[in-house]
């Protein structure tokens, strides 16, 4: 039987009426599928938001990158005296020998420290690091104004200095701080340059990037030149409890030709280090890698997610499907009364498979609702970057239409199957 | 057979029995035969559990048959299926019954439209038509009403308005009067004979000898047969 679109918004208008006759149990019934659509939205918000941060930090550090970090063991700290030398990490040694492997483009090593930077009395600690021009490029650092140093600047060991967006507003809430001068330690810089500001932050310190915002970069000649090889950690006490480490590099960054050969590249580099190292005093690090694992949590983490949503989901069918047969029993006179007045069994189905489509699309758009408001309010009151995807919100709404026409089909078919005779006797 | 185009209703030895349980069989008509003409006015009566009902509800196409012939405006719909049945009713017959059978959370005006909503026919006419028969069943200012607010009588005639959206060409009534005082008896059967005067076959179930006086023919049952016609 053909329906024609007026006579099916009739149909809708009529059976949005019986659900509103029923405000209160309508909204009881469709709470299993509020629920179940509600709590789709804002996992896989919450998710992907989780998800895309990783993916944004992880792809600045470059994916056709290794990096390797210095690693201070714990087992050092315990066995070493207070404000004796220890000594760890990356060194010249490991750089000359790492750029012999023929797949390794180009290695730019960094040297770190946590030190407080000065300027006009004002203060902010900030991570001090020395690196190669290239730095900029390989990390895709931006810069806002000015520019970062040169080649020209690294050979002559220039006390130049490019300052997070965080170290300048602490050190130059108004004025223009190109030109003007830092101090560190008891050294003087001159800044050249500011870098842009990142957005991401919190979850990515607890990887490897520093936080862009509070670095300060300097040649790594000029770090050389003023503040040696040594790494100065304070204690909770005086001078005496301060803890003095020798490192030469606290990070290398590994160019790699080609993405096929970041795996060999990455265990060429283990075995190489392992010959020289005793003790694993470092962590080599493979972006891409940390990609493809992000990406696996996510396709997990989505699976587990879907099956949860599923479950609702059924359960809140099953609510539905339970409350139509409810309602056919409840309404059987009507159903005789309709048949004898010319109803086809089609028209039968179509009025009560109409009413759980409306009871479960109801609860589709308030769950759609609910969904797109809890992962702003996870936003704002946790800080965590959410992300509500188009197609989240479009699958779950689908699918809470289905759940009506898939649950809402057997009491309808009850409902058409019924003798109008019965029907009309019942009491 | 002379197949009178004149004839609307033709019953050919029809019998129906319900099945209760495995082998405990239930006649109810045991091989009625008659013949309705266009424009009659028929009274059925016979004592409680004779089969009045399920005869009306035979020829109103509501239920089906177990053997026999049934012939309405001479086509043979023994063998119709549900959605030929129902667009029969649909286009061809009002139901009236003893208890009204209106929709309870429908309004006045809502009940009387229903026929023609099966029929998808335009909405504005469908209101118009519906607050018309309102109108000439004396409703007019009850149409935003509840069934429950209103009398015995006056939901009767809701439902005879009900009945006659379809401009049907056969009324079936299931003692009509059977809840009701004499007065508001009376006026239903004022209503329906008026409607059978205009040229609708009208086919009334009764036990009151009264109201089968208006009839044209009383067809006389008795444990599922036609005893006697006068
Ligand atoms: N669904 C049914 N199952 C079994 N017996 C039925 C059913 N419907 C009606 N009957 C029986 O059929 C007989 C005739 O019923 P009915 O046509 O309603 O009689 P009337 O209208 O003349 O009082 C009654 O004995 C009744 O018990
Ligand atoms: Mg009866």
């Amino acid at each position: 039987m053909k329906i024609n679109l007026i006579h099916l918004i009739r149909i809708v208008r009529h059976g949005w009426k019986n659900i509103w006759l029923h405000k209160l149990r309508s909204f009881l019934t469709v709470l299993g599928i509020v629920f179940g659509v509600a709590s789709v939205i804002a996992m896989l918000a919450i998710g992907e938001g989780a998800s895309y941060e990783a993916r944004k930090m992880i792809e600045s550090l470059g994916s056709n990158n290794i990096i390797i970090r210095s690693v201070k063991l714990p087992s050092d700290a315990k066995t070493q005296q207070a404000s004796t030398l220890g000594v760890y990490g990356l060194t010249d040694r490991d750089f000359r020998k790492l750029e012999t492997i023929p797949s390794v483009v180009k290695i730019i090593p960094a040297w770190e420290m946590e030190e407080d930077v000065w300027c006009y009395g004002k203060t902010i600690s900030a991570r001090i690091i020395g690196t190669l021009p290239e730095y900029k490029d390989v990390m895709n650092l931006s810069i806002k104004t000015g520019r970062y140093f040169d080649e020209v600047e690294l050979q002559k060991s220039e006390p130049v200095a490019i300052i997070g967006s965080t170290v300048r507003t602490s050190l130059f809430p108004v004025e223009d701080p190109i030109g003007k001068t830092i101090k560190i330690k008891s050294s003087y810089f001159k800044v050249i340059g500011i870098a842009g500001e990142k957005v991401f932050a919190g979850a990515s310190e607890s990887f490897m990037a520093e936080d862009a915002n509070i670095a300060v970069y300097i040649p790594l000649t000029t770090t050389r030149l003023f503040f040696g090889e040594y790494e100065v950690k304070r204690g909770p006490g005086g001078v005496s409890s301060w803890e003095r480490n020798w490192v030469q590099y606290h990070r290398f960054i590994l160019q790699v030709a080609e993405t096929d050969k970041i795996l060999t590249t990455a265990s060429l580099i283990s075995d190489v280090l392992s010959q020289t190292h005793k003790k694993q005093d470092y962590q080599i690090i493979v972006p891409l890698e940390l990609l493809r694992q992000a990406e696996k949590t996510k396709r997990i983490f989505n699976i587990v997610l879907g099956s949860i949503a599923a479950i609702s989901l059924i359960v809140g069918g099953i609510g539905i499907m339970n409350i139509m047969l409810a309602i056919v029993t409840e309404r059987t006179r009507e159903i005789g009364i309709r048949r004898a007045v010319g109803a086809k069994k089609r028209d039968i189905i179509n009025q009560f498979l109409t009413e759980s489509v409306i009871l479960s699309a109801s609860g589709g758009i308030i769950g759609v609702l609910l969904g797109i408001l809890i992962p702003r309010i996870v936003t704002k009151f946790a800080g965590m970057m959410t992300l509500i995807t188009p197609w989240s919100v479009l699958l779950s709404f689908t699918i809470s239409v289905a759940v009506g026409i898939t649950f809402g089909i057997y009491p309808a078919r009850k409902a058409a199957d019924l003798d109008p005779i019965q029907a009309l006797r019942y009491e | 057979m002379n197949q009178n185009n004149n004839q609307i209703i033709r019953f050919e030895e029809i019998t129906k029995v319900y099945h209760l349980g495995k082998d405990i069989d239930i006649p109810v008509l045991r091989g009625v035969s008659c013949e309705i003409k266009k424009g009659e006015h028929v009274a059925i009566m016979g004592p409680s559990g004779s089969g009045k009902t399920t005869m009306l509800n035979i020829i109103g196409c509501l239920d089906k048959i177990s053997s026999g012939k049934y012939f309405f405006e001479g086509k043979d719909i023994s063998s119709f299926d549900d959605d030929a049945l129902s667009e029969i009713r649909s286009k061809k017959i009002g139901f009236i019954f003893q208890s009204y059978n209106l929709i309870p959370q429908l309004t006045v005006l809502e009940n009387i439209e229903m026929p023609l909503f099966y029929q998808q026919v335009d909405e504005a006419k469908t209101r118009e038509k519906a607050i018309k028969l309102a109108h000439m069943v004396g409703l007019e200012d009850r149409i935003k009403h509840r069934p429950s607010e209103l009398s015995g009588g006056q939901q009767q005639r809701v439902a005879i308005a009900r009945a006659l959206m379809n401009d049907p060409v056969l009324i079936l009534a299931d003692e009509p009067t059977g809840n009701l005082d004499s007065v508001s008896g009376k006026e239903i059967m004022n209503l329906l004979c008026g409607l059978n005067e205009k040229g609708t076959t009208l086919i009334v179930v009764t036990h009151d000898a009264n109201i089968a006086k208006y009839a044209g023919r009383v067809l006389k049952m008795l444990d599922g047969r036609i005893a006697n016609e006068n």
